[in-house]
């Protein structure tokens, strides 16, 4: 029983940050089409900059030094400006070029970010403590679960309940859902593109920042490819789950999160280094079943 | 009326300039190269072999894969299997068969045999594969990527795991370089003007069009995607062959954006494209590196601060697809032509449909 509860909280918080990650995909690939390969670099990024920049292997608390309070809203908003930076000096312009080429953009993107954080920081992982508060324990049911994963899963329902209600409530969301069904469409019955497409960029940005404060403080070393991952995992959500569904892309994330927690606890022993080799098995399985995905929006459909 | 000229005869001249143009890149380092920068010109063709590789499959099905780099994988790892020395195998690779453990075989037949097997993977994998189209079928190739470094990282016995194999002997000149992308070119050139690269080129174009003319689209998009997985084989023989050493992480997603970026670069629906991204970046790519190092003004040396390459590599290739989205060669060929008269249109610009 007490095994049991262990494993899902395990796969609920793994699938968390793998549903908030394939949520900040989504949401950009909905409004532009746009496979966003930055995202894994926004997500270092706003881990990087609690840190003082320099290359000692010392690491001195920068913006970690804040309180609780302040620290967490502050590395969200850094996540949403370097996202809205970005497109504003980069994607804004190639709106109207083939998805390859917005692909291989971001992906230079990234590298850009990623090398100038190495420039700043070397390449050795910073051990770094923030919210020392969230590595105790918690008695759950008689199981001994980290305070993280705890504060991990609920942080997430919140997150998710708040952006449905933004989404389904506000003028806004309308906006932004109408044009992640039909972007034309939306443009002509009055949505301004730049404006919904920055809100896109801003809500993904801070998915990320959110995301880099729970790995931080899951692993508690700055590592420059900390959201490469999670990055890849939520990529392949956002396709398993129906590219253009939000909800598809957090059911994907989580069901990939349980998934790859459940291989590591069912596979054999002399198999389980291979875990991953069944994890991405499965998901061409997947693919080949449900080639559009699991919830295809009817609009991702090609019309004749 | 006369005839139109043969697609052969309208279509020769781009492999010709392509092949051209890299011999008289060799010949020059060649004759005035120090052994380093000839080192830099092998590097670039072995990524030409690779890059046209993924061209054969990407820019006629219009499918971007990340999967390609996995097979020069397989066929880099099939290549130290056949030719390292049986005292070194016997050390490090003791989960080999028998008859690889015990015997050496020389470096063309391993080589054309290691290439084949990523080919005869791909027959395998690919009548799954195709049947996805547009983006899902990029994940399932990048899935595909994931499995093999997987095992290839994990398979200790065999593939030495995450620790690199070493002791492979090195063939990999500079003219044998050249050799290898010179065939690569004609393959890729053959494929396209091919009844197949042709239906399939419509297929990408026009899905359901091509589909109602006759065109099976699963069965072209598994030619191209064998006859890639060969080609891109041959870069990874060449590549082990040249390094004398290999490890997974060699073929796994830093290998795969680098040669996505030159041919999307380069642009990505044309035979030029791929070659062109090839040079352009790697010769980009070459300079900011040496810039990196000092480049020596009178009595000073300037040079860029450490790292900074990259970060310019990465800015050059936004310019570059901020002011040519469809690439550099803009998915036109090199071409000569002879004759007079109306030339054939340019490929229509393919702008991407969502899914």
């Amino acid at each position: 029983m007490t095994a049991t509860l262990q494993i899902l909280f395990d796969a609920l918080s793994l699938g968390s940050l793998y549903a908030l990650g394939a949520l900040g995909i989504a949401l950009i690939f909905g409004v532009m089409r746009l496979v966003n390969f930055a995202h894994g670099d926004y997500i270092a990024f706003s881990v990087f900059v609690l840190l003082w920049p320099t290359t000692e292997a010392v690491s001195i608390l920068l913006l970690g030094q804040l309180p609780p309070i302040l620290l967490i809203p502050v590395v969200i908003a850094i996540g949403a400006l370097l996202s809205m930076a970005s497109e504003v000096t980069v994607f804004r312009r190639l709106r109207e070029a083939n998805p390859a080429t917005m692909m291989i953009a971001s992906f230079a993107l990234g590298f850009v970010i990623k090398h100038a954080l190495l420039m700043a920081y070397s390449s050795r992982p910073k051990s770094i403590s923030i919210l020392p508060g969230l590595a105790q324990q918690v008695e759950v049911m008689g199981a001994r679960i980290p305070l993280l994963q705890v504060v991990t899963i609920l942080a997430t329902i919140v997150i998710l309940l708040a952006l449905t209600a933004f989404l389904k409530r506000t003028r806004f969301g309308l906006e932004m859902r109408a044009a992640a069904q039909d972007f034309t469409m939306a443009r002509m019955l009055g949505v301004k593109a730049n404006r919904v497409i920055l809100l896109a960029f801003a809500i993904s940005g801070a998915l990320a920042g959110a995301i880099g404060l729970v790995v931080v403080v899951q692993t508690g070393t700055a590592d420059i490819n900390m959201g490469l991952s999670v990055m890849l995992v939520a990529f392949i959500a956002t396709v398993i789950g129906g590219l253009g569904s939000l909800y598809g892309a957090v059911v994907a994330g989580f069901l990939i999160g349980g998934a790859s927690v459940l291989m590591q606890v069912i596979l054999p022993l002399e198999a389980r280094p291979f875990r991953d080799a069944f994890v991405y098995a499965l998901v061409i399985a997947v693919l080949i079943w449900r080639p559009q995905g699991l919830f295809a929006p009817r609009s991702s459909r090609q019309r004749v | 009326m006369t005839r139109a000229p043969s697609v052969l005869a309208r279509t020769f001249t781009t492999p010709l300039l392509l092949i051209a143009l890299l011999a008289a890149i060799a010949v020059l380092f060649f004759l005035f190269g120090s052994g380093a920068q000839q080192r830099f010109v092998v590097e670039m063709l072995i990524r030409v072999v690779l890059v046209v590789g993924i061209w054969i499959f990407v820019g006629n099905s219009g499918i971007i894969s990340f999967g390609h780099v996995g097979f020069m994988c397989l066929a880099a790892y099939a290549t130290a299997w056949l030719t390292i020395p049986p005292m070194l195998k016997q050390i490090s690779l003791r989960g080999l068969p028998d008859f690889l453990l015990t015997n050496q075989f020389p470096f063309w037949p391993s080589a054309f045999a290691a290439a084949l097997l990523p080919a005869i993977f791909a027959l395998i994998i690919g009548p799954i594969l195709m049947r996805l189209a547009g983006i899902a079928a990029s994940i399932a190739t990048f899935a595909m990527l994931a499995v093999i470094n997987t095992v290839y990282s994990n398979w200790s016995s065999v593939t030495g795991g995450t620790s690199s194999i070493v002791g492979i002997p090195t063939h990999t000149t500079l003219w044998v370089a050249l050799g290898f992308s010179a065939v690569a070119i004609v393959i890729a050139w053959l494929y396209a003007i091919s009844r197949s690269g042709l239906a399939l080129r419509a297929a990408r174009d026009e899905p359901i069009a091509a589909q109602a003319s006759g065109v099976n689209i699963e069965r072209e998009r598994l030619i191209a995607f064998v006859l890639s997985a060969f080609v891109c084989g041959a870069a990874g023989v060449l590549y082990a062959h040249f390094l004398g050493i290999i490890t997974p992480d060699a073929f796994f997603l830093t290998a795969t954006f680098v040669a996505l970026s030159m041919l999307v670069v380069g642009g990505m629906y044309s035979l030029s494209g791929a070659v062109i991204g090839v040079v352009v970046i790697s010769t980009i790519i070459q300079i900011l590196r040496w810039l990196e190092r000092g480049v020596p003004l009178g009595d000073v040396t300037v040079a860029l601060p450490n790292g900074s390459q990259q970060i310019a590599i990465g800015a050059v290739m936004i310019m570059i697809l901020l002011f040519r989205p469809a690439g550099l060669m803009g998915n036109r060929e090199l071409r000569l032509s002879f004759r007079r008269g109306p030339q054939p249109a340019p490929d229509r610009e393919v702008r991407g449909k969502p899914e």
